[in-house]
């Protein structure tokens, strides 16, 4: 889609009420083609909003120490607390409201990925075009150190990182950039390169625009459907991986709990039958993780032109 | 054949090099490497000594040629924590990490390649949609999440299984391994199941997309045509195509599985090289890490080099077209 | 009825394929017979349901497509609702298939030995040794030089020609009773076509088997076929014995390829040709189906035209047959 069309669809957003369809509104259509596709998106969203207003609905701020009460540790389901508030998902070891502590984990966890997500996509995505663009040894040289490095699993590399450099947001954050990136700029190389040699940059070239200009104007815009697929599930990686980087310690600090950390607390509960504590975080990040690959998968078929209905 | 062998030789070799470059200056340009690789709390005398024996004292690309020649043989550090020699802590721990990886990489041959042909011999049956539903899931399921739940339900709440620890070792063939006794593979089966999961979803989909695209091909419809029996169809026409990839793909796995058991065994304490990385990490036992991520990078190449040469034994096109390059 | 049974006789055969956009009539109302021996040309345009013909024969007829109605008799015996195992004895032994891409029809990862040893022992208790002469011997008789050592190649270290005269030794391995072979020179060069042609027509007389030649060249058949079907659009439009329908083609569309093929064209004139394309199976004109590119179309043709038989031994579906010799 490129800029001009853009500005088109605005100028006949009126008409196209009236019968034309707009590119969006056929994506939209062919979105909501599976059920299974449209209940994922809503979820996520419902998700998104929660982790969002997080200490509006959460009846305790879990990491308030006036609000929680080490006495009410480990208390099922269902229990009430002593300020009157139930249980709904019992407490943990700390006595903290489980729900609340979930609500709260969701926020971090759900913003590391998805900042993550976004920093190795800007990243990806350049590195990606520069060498498409650039052609030569430049491309040779970084598509080698891409396949190098997606030759090793991403768990791998982002704990060598972490022993390194140690826990905190700030490390997480530059491992889980330096998993992703490879694979944004891999994507955006590969659809570029089929860009490159269509008519309209050769138009462009000769029309005299700065480099600069048919890069991020011109190329860029024609690799977004891919980008966006991959960075769905991108995404839902990166939230998994932070969730098992910090269930083995070795990833976000206990100051900043998120879901796998919960988890992780559980853990040591769970052999004496006090399931929930691990139980019920691992719902969320399951629920999460689940509604975002369905939404990517979802996606990829509506933008995969190769499956154009 | 073999000149392919030495030429595929020699790039695993780069790589190595390669990457002994960047552990080499990831250790000295992120950390100062006294740190790294001494133990801080030893008295400045012995830090000096260490300095010298490690040949930090002379010029970085020196000391390069000095940690390669170190590595060479075999000299990694000792660990803070055990005071024995890194490199032969993890050795010591490779045959569980090894035994948990190759159990979880027969249950993904054993449990995927059949319900994968029978997902894509059947695309529309209702067993074959929920094997493919259950596998968009097993990609999805956080692993150490499941690994908590499959304890909490087979060792707590059912008491049929284990939840913890490595079982009896029995020697078979020379070989050492908990898989020769019950009690050993009743340890086994949790740990193992766990990793394999997102590997049998892996090999579903891999055979069925690759069943699915088989029986579309003109010498499965001449093979029927020529009146052979379906089982020697599936099983020999079939089967023998779609296991090339499958099996490639399966042997670059084995590599993740390695990687991947660091969190199968820090749930189920299974003693193997990923739980010595994790404490290591958390107990910042420096030389244990290096000595993990040097061996760790060495399989990887491995790995790679043996798919390579299996990939040209099994696929006889390859084989011809190496023959006239 | 005292008359030999023949090997093959296919009636009102109906195939179709019942895809998202519609059902497509591949086939429809075919009827044919071969003899003992006979060669009988099934000429078409891609699309026309020669193929489909073919594998509905042998019961190779895949999702979405079926076999609606019709009845196909092998020696007096029906293979439509027959059990599975009974159509897998009958294929590759009593009738083989031959297929159109050489370079396809082996299985790229298997030997060529196993590949023809296995078609024995499907059907019978041959042991291995006994299968692996008569797999040489097989290859021997298609002219492929040193078999022995043929036998013990990958299908990729051979020719397209080499392939096509192993996947014919294949076909002839159980001397079935009649062959199907689809369109077997197509992917060849001329010359390696002529050869071909040879081998399969020599064998047919030595073996007494029948053969369904199917292909589009009509050029091609003329000199193999004793007698020829000319398809169009699922259904068979003319039929004859072979240098009848080619000395005097009724069907306009018969007249028009055979109008169509060059050597029968002086230097320096144009071309003849059939306007317009063949019409999709889903979007099939009314009445007959080659109504819309025919130039003796009227109101008639609205209608379909039954099977009439304008003379001893032809059968014709037209209601405007050309009168006398090949089209102008």
């Amino acid at each position: 889609m490129s800029v001009t069309e853009d500005k088109a669809a605005l100028i006949v957003r009126k008409p196209a009420a009236a019968g034309v369809e707009t590119p969006f509104m056929r994506f939209r259509s062919d979105f909501t083609d599976s059920w299974v596709a449209t209940a994922a998106l809503a979820v996520l969203c419902l998700i998104i909003l929660i982790a969002v207003f997080a200490p509006l609905i959460a009846p305790q701020n879990p990491y308030d120490l006036g609000q929680v009460d080490i006495m009410e540790s480990r208390q099922p389901p269902g229990s009430r607390s002593f300020q009157g508030y139930i249980f709904l998902l019992g407490s943990d070891g700390a006595g903290r409201d489980l729900f609340s502590a979930i609500l709260y984990g969701l926020r971090i966890s759900l913003s590391v990925g998805a900042m993550s997500g976004v920093i190795a996509l800007a990243i990806g995505s350049t590195v990606g075009l520069a060498a498409a663009y650039l052609g030569g040894r430049t491309e040779a040289f970084i598509m080698r150190v891409v396949d190098i490095q997606l030759s090793f699993p991403a768990i791998l590399i982002a704990l060598m990182l972490l022993a390194v450099f140690g826990k905190g947001v700030d490390k997480i954050m530059i491992a889980l950039v330096t998993v992703q990136w490879a694979y944004y700029a891999r994507t955006v190389r590969s659809s570029a390169l089929v860009e490159r040699s269509k008519e309209y940059v050769e138009a462009a070239n000769c029309l005299g625009l700065s480099h600069k200009r048919i890069l991020f104007r011109h190329i860029l815009p024609n690799c977004l459907a891919p980008l966006i697929v991959v960075g769905t599930v991108q995404t839902a990686h990166a939230i998994a991986l932070e969730a098992t980087l910090s269930f083995l310690g070795v990833g976000l600090p206990q100051t900043e709990p998120s879901l796998g950390l919960l988890i992780s607390n559980g853990f040591e509960y769970m052999l004496s039958g006090r399931y929930w504590i691990s139980f019920f975080p691992g719902i969320a990040l399951l629920v999460t993780i689940v509604s975002i690959n369905l939404v990517g998968d979802q996606l990829r078929d509506v933008l995969n032109p190769r499956l154009q209905r | 054949m073999t000149a392919f062998a030495i030429r595929r030789l020699m790039q695993s070799a780069i790589v190595v090099l390669v990457m002994s470059v960047i552990v080499f200056f990831g250790v000295n340009i992120v950390g100062d490497p006294v740190d790294m690789l001494i133990n801080p709390e030893a008295d400045q005398e012995d830090i000096e000594i260490a300095i010298r024996a490690l040949g930090l004292d002379k010029p970085i690309g020196e000391q390069y040629l000095f940690f390669l020649k170190n590595a060479f043989s075999g000299n990694l550090g000792k660990s803070f924590i055990f005071g024995e020699p890194a490199l032969q802590l993890i050795l010591q721990r490779m045959p569980a990490t090894m035994e948990l990886a190759l159990a979880a990489l027969f249950m993904a041959i054993v449990l995927g390649i059949p319900l994968g042909l029978y997902a894509g011999l059947r695309p529309h049956s209702p067993f074959s949609r929920i094997t493919m539903a259950t596998s968009i899931l097993g990609f999805s399921l956080p692993t150490f999440w499941v690994g908590l739940m499959m304890i909490m339900v087979f060792a707590v709440m059912l008491g049929w299984l284990p939840s913890t620890g490595r079982g009896d070792e029995a020697t078979f063939l020379g070989v050492t391994s908990s898989l020769f006794t019950m009690n050993g593979l009743s340890h086994m089966v949790m740990p193992a199941l766990n990793l394999a999961l997102l590997k049998i979803s892996l090999v579903i989909r891999l055979t069925r997309a690759g069943t699915r695209e088989a029986v579309l091909q003109d010498y499965i419809k001449f093979a029927r045509a020529k009146g052979l029996r379906q089982s020697r169809i599936i099983f020999v026409h079939l089967l023998k195509n779609i296991l090339i990839p499958v099996i490639t793909v399966l042997g670059l796995e084995f590599g993740g599985l390695i990687a991947f058991s660091v969190v199968t065994e820090t749930i189920f304490a299974w003693p193997g090289m990923g739980k010595l990385l994790i404490d290591s990490i958390q107990q910042l036992d420096r030389p244990v890490i290096v000595a993990y991520l040097i061996i760790i990078v060495l399989i990887f190449v491995v790995l790679n080099l043996i798919v390579d040469i299996m990939y040209s034994v099994l696929d006889p096109r390859v084989r011809l077209g190496d023959r006239k390059a | 009825m005292s008359a030999p049974k023949p090997t093959l006789a296919v009636e009102d055969l109906c195939t179709y394929f019942f895809t998202k956009s519609g059902v497509v009539k591949a086939v429809d109302k075919v009827s044919f017979e071969i003899g003992a021996g006979e060669v009988l040309g099934l000429v078409g345009e891609s699309g026309s349901g020669k193929t489909v013909t073919g594998f509905s024969i042998v019961g190779l007829i895949d999702q979405p497509g079926r076999i609606v109605s019709g009845s196909i008799r092998y020696k007096g015996e029906e293979l439509i609702g027959a059990s599975e195992e009974r159509l897998r004895h009958i294929r590759g032994n009593r009738i083989a298939m031959i297929f159109q891409d050489p370079t396809m029809t082996l299985n790229p990862v298997l030997r060529i030995d196993t590949q023809l040893v296995e078609a024995i022992t499907a059907h019978s208790d041959t042991d291995a040794r006994t299968a692996w002469e008569q797999s040489r011997d097989a290859l021997g008789q298609v002219g492929i030089p040193s078999p022995e050592e043929r036998l013990k190649c990958y299908p990729h270290e051979l020719s397209g020609g080499m392939r096509q005269r192993v996947a014919i030794a294949i076909a002839f391995l159980n001397k079935p009773n009649l062959i199907i072979a689809d369109e077997p020179t197509t992917a060849l060069d001329v010359t390696i076509q002529a050869q071909i042609i040879y081998e399969a027509q020599t064998l047919c007389r030595k073996t007494g088997t029948a053969l369904l030649w199917i292909t589009h060249d009509l050029a091609v058949v003329a000199g193999l076929a004793d007698r020829i079907c000319v398809m169009y659009a699922g259904r068979i439009v003319e039929e004859g014995g072979a240098d009848n329908v080619i000395d005097r083609p009724l069907h306009p569309y018969t007249a028009g390829l055979i109008g169509s093929v060059p050597s029968h064209n002086r230097r320096g004139k144009r071309l003849a040709q059939i306007p317009g394309s063949t019409p999709s199976l889903l979007n099939l004109p009314e009445g007959c189906a080659f109504r819309t590119r025919c130039k003796f179309n009227d109101d008639t043709c609205l209608e379909e035209p039954e099977v009439t038989h304008p003379a001893k031994d032809r059968s014709l579906r037209c209601f405007h047959p050309v009168s006398r010799g090949p089209a102008p």
